[in-house]
């Protein structure tokens, strides 16, 4: 089971650190983490994913509170969020085979950010399935590099997590 | 009142001082040379240690024994990682600690410079938090919310890091509130909850109130001790609660768990509601935990949220400090009377006592524990780790929690004796005892010095059984007795000339009848005494629940082997043998 949680931390040194730390000396399995600053220069806010069921979440959850530059935890439900992650997909192109990646790149929306002779950087947003999906279909001219931020994951409405 | 210009290693004096130190134990080096020329001209007490491991221990011991911060100061470097072991120590038990580290410059550090470690990326792990200082700006801040988060909420250590820059620097000094906004310790338990824990405790028929150190660190053992005795409930503590409830009580159950009593390992097993205080789980109290308390709700009171839900499942969490929590649920509670479960554990009680068998020849170490509570019921005790520290929690009537201090959580040996050194220090009125073995006092006797040096009269009473006595007992149990690496052999050191090299008094008892008299000359000095005691090797800590079995399986070790006994003295004899030549046999 995969849960997604925002974390706003202190923008201090060793701050990842201490949060990576923990996660590997409780044996809590991170499948993404992403960091980035927010409005307030003071705070960081970083979203996490990990797996595991509700008791592992829940100490997830109290351990990082226990953590004195963490601020805030919350958890994310899927359904009320918006999940998106930025991929850059380099990939083999040459000419036999440029349109057919341009047609699968219209379709997922992504765009081309640089090309050259014998290949091409895509770029996609969206959440995980999207990305998987092009990954899938790109494979077969051939993945020659490829960069992933991890998930950032945003509540719908009027609820709001920060500081 | 205007702010004036002093030194960081002077604000750090002065951010102690208004902290009411009085004491820190340390040693210097080349770091922490501004630092030590500040406590040169302060009035705090220094205590110079040996070795950077007991100073911990001592800052730990004197934490525990007075309920206030230990400070404790090493230099960067070895001096800061020999700290590893008692910051580790004091983060698994939850003593209030600071530990102050000296770091080099800070334009070198990250250079692999000269006694340089990064230590709070070491102690990141076992520190409730750590800090490490770029300016002298930051020190009285740092400083403040370091002793801040050591004492509140659920204690620990805290480290900071003190580049030498730092200490050199000028800054104009100020005392600035504490502003965490990602702290928030729990002191107040929720009303609700509090109601919830009343009525299940209320409507329980087999009720046992589990206490750990909680209740000792919330200084809240007598709220503990009202509230059994209001609803007449059993009470069994961990080893870190030890003395939170009188032992000498009809409702006290003695320690639980792997050493603990029958009768209380037989309560928890048959009771319907166990109020757990203070307490966390651990896997020695709880043994197998699928078939812990199997009829019982729980209702678990913590000040650290995240202990509730941890290891077991809890039917009613209440969030709080335990003294406030004790108290609001006294107040919801009606006075029961006793009943069958009383008798129960009565009947128990009287069935299966906490027993050895004496010996009119060979001293048996619970004997030694007997003999020091009869004859020193108020002292202080500390423990090493291992039979000993076992002993001392069986067979010592505990009844003040601030007077067992024993490492229980990472289980250091090592640790007692400069432990006792430090409660000693907090509470220089009262007798302070260390219950050690010869294995585990070897490893920090170095401060037998810092004792004699600084006359801080603490006694040790040695179980010297020859041998690592508790792993000794598992090869016996489980390893079909091949004594791998555990034979110590009495051959080395001769405790009582190791004393008097020190300048401490050396005495021992061979014989049950010396070991009176050997306790009443330790008590009537007033110099730092070791008691050498030789006592039966073959002797185990029973009863004892195997490792991974049920509470219920706890298994009686009383028997007296006596063929051990000989096997393993011929084994100590052959290496003396082997060591001094026939004339040391």
């Amino acid at each position: 089971m995969k849960h997604t949680i925002a974390v706003i931390v202190e923008n201090k040194p060793a701050v990842l650190t201490r949060i990576a730390g923990l996660f590997s000396r409780r044996s809590f399995n991170i499948d993404s983490l992403s960091v980035g600053a927010t409005d307030n220069p003071e705070y960081s806010r970083m979203t996490i994913t990990v797996h595991g069921d509700e008791d592992v979440l829940e100490q997830v959850i109290k351990q990082l509170s226990k953590l004195i530059n963490v601020i805030r935890v919350s958890e994310i439900e899927p359904g009320e969020a918006v999940e998106r992650e930025l991929a850059m997909i380099k990939v083999n192109a040459d000419k036999d085979s440029r349109s057919e990646i341009l047609q699968i790149v219209n379709i997922f929306r992504a765009k081309i950010v640089d090309v050259s002779a014998r290949s091409m950087i895509i770029e996609v947003t969206g959440d995980e399935e999207k990305i998987e999906a092009i990954v899938a279909l790109l494979r077969q001219f051939g993945i020659k590099e490829m960069a992933r931020t991890g998930k950032v994951s945003m509540v719908r409405g009027m609820r709001v997590i920060k500081a | 009142m205007p702010a004036h210009k002093m030194t960081g290693a002077q604000a750090v004096l002065e951010c102690l001082k208004r902290e009411e130190v009085d004491v820190v134990f340390g040693l210097p080096g080349g770091v922490l040379l501004p630092l030590y020329d500040a406590i040169y001209q302060s009035d705090i007490r220094h205590i110079l240690v040996r070795h950077e491991q007991g100073a911990a221990h001592m800052a730990d011991g004197y934490a525990r024994a007075t309920g206030k911060v230990g400070v404790c100061i090493a230099t960067s470097g070895p001096g800061a990682t020999n700290l590893v072991t008692g910051i580790a120590n004091a983060y698994m038990d939850s003593v209030p600690m600071v530990a102050i580290t000296g770091q080099v410059n800070t334009w070198l550090i990250g250079k692999d410079a000269f006694q340089e470690a990064d230590i709070t990326g070491i102690t990141l792990p076992i520190t409730k938090h750590n800090y490490l200082l770029r300016s002298a700006k930051e020190i009285s801040r740092v400083f403040r919310e370091a002793f801040y988060i050591a004492r509140s909420g659920r204690p620990g250590p805290v480290l900071i890091d003190l580049p030498r820059d730092v200490t050199v620097e000028e800054v104009e000094f100020t005392w600035p509130e504490v502003n965490l906004p990602g702290y928030h310790p729990s002191f107040k338990a929720h009303e609700m909850q509090i109601k919830k824990a009343a009525k299940a405790l209320m409507e329980a028929e087999r009720p046992v109130i589990y206490v750990g150190g909680g209740v000792k660190y919330a200084n809240a053992h007598r709220e503990l001790t009202d509230l059994a005795i209001k609803i007449n409930a059993p009470v069994t503590t961990t080893l870190m609660g030890v003395g939170c409830f009188p032992e000498d009580h009809h409702l006290s159950l003695g320690m639980l768990g792997m050493h603990g009593t029958k009768y209380a390992n037989y309560a928890i097993q048959e009771s319907d509601l166990i109020l757990a205080v203070g307490a966390r789980f651990d896997d020695r109290v709880t043994g197998k935990i699928a078939s812990f308390a199997p009829k019982a709700k729980i209702v678990h009171i913590d000040v650290d949220p995240a202990e509730i839900g941890k290891n077991v499942r809890v039917d009613i969490p209440v969030v709080g400090d335990a003294k406030n929590a004790l108290a609001a649920l006294l107040k919801e509670l009606r006075p029961k009377q006793k009943g069958e479960w009383n008798d129960r554990i009565e009947s128990w009680k009287k069935d299966h006592p906490m027993k050895y068998i004496p010996d009119m020849n060979i001293i048996k170490p619970q004997f030694v524990i007997e003999k020091l509570c009869e004859l020193a019921p108020d002292a202080i005790i500390t423990t090493e780790v291992g039979q000993n520290q076992m002993w001392a929690a069986q067979f010592f009537v505990h009844k003040d929690p601030s007077k067992f201090i024993s490492s229980g959580g990472l289980g250091t040996m090592g640790y007692g004796f400069p432990a006792a050194i430090g409660a000693k220090m907090g509470r220089p009125d009262s007798e302070v005892i260390d219950i050690a073995g010869d294995g585990s006092f070897l490893m920090n006797s170095q401060e037998l010095a810092t004792a004699v040096v600084n006359d801080i009269p603490v006694k040790v009473a040695i179980l010297n059984n020859g041998c690592l006595g508790m792993v000794r007992q598992w090869q016996e149990l489980f390893f079909e007795k091949r004594y791998s690496a555990t034979i110590l052999g009495r051959t080395s050191p001769d405790f009582v000339k190791l004393a008097e090299a020190y300048g401490a008094v050396g005495l021992r008892a061979t014989k049950p009848t010396e070991v009176e008299p050997v306790i009443r000359a330790a008590l009537a000095t007033d110099r730092p005494t070791i008691m050498d005691f030789i006592v039966n090797p073959a002797e185990k800590v029973s009863p004892m629940v195997p490792a991974g079995a049920t509470l219920s399986e706890i298994l009686e070790l009383e028997w007296c082997d006596e063929a051990q006994t000989c096997h393993l003295e011929k084994i100590y004899a052959d290496a003396r043998k082997e060591v001094f030549g026939e004339e040391g046999s």
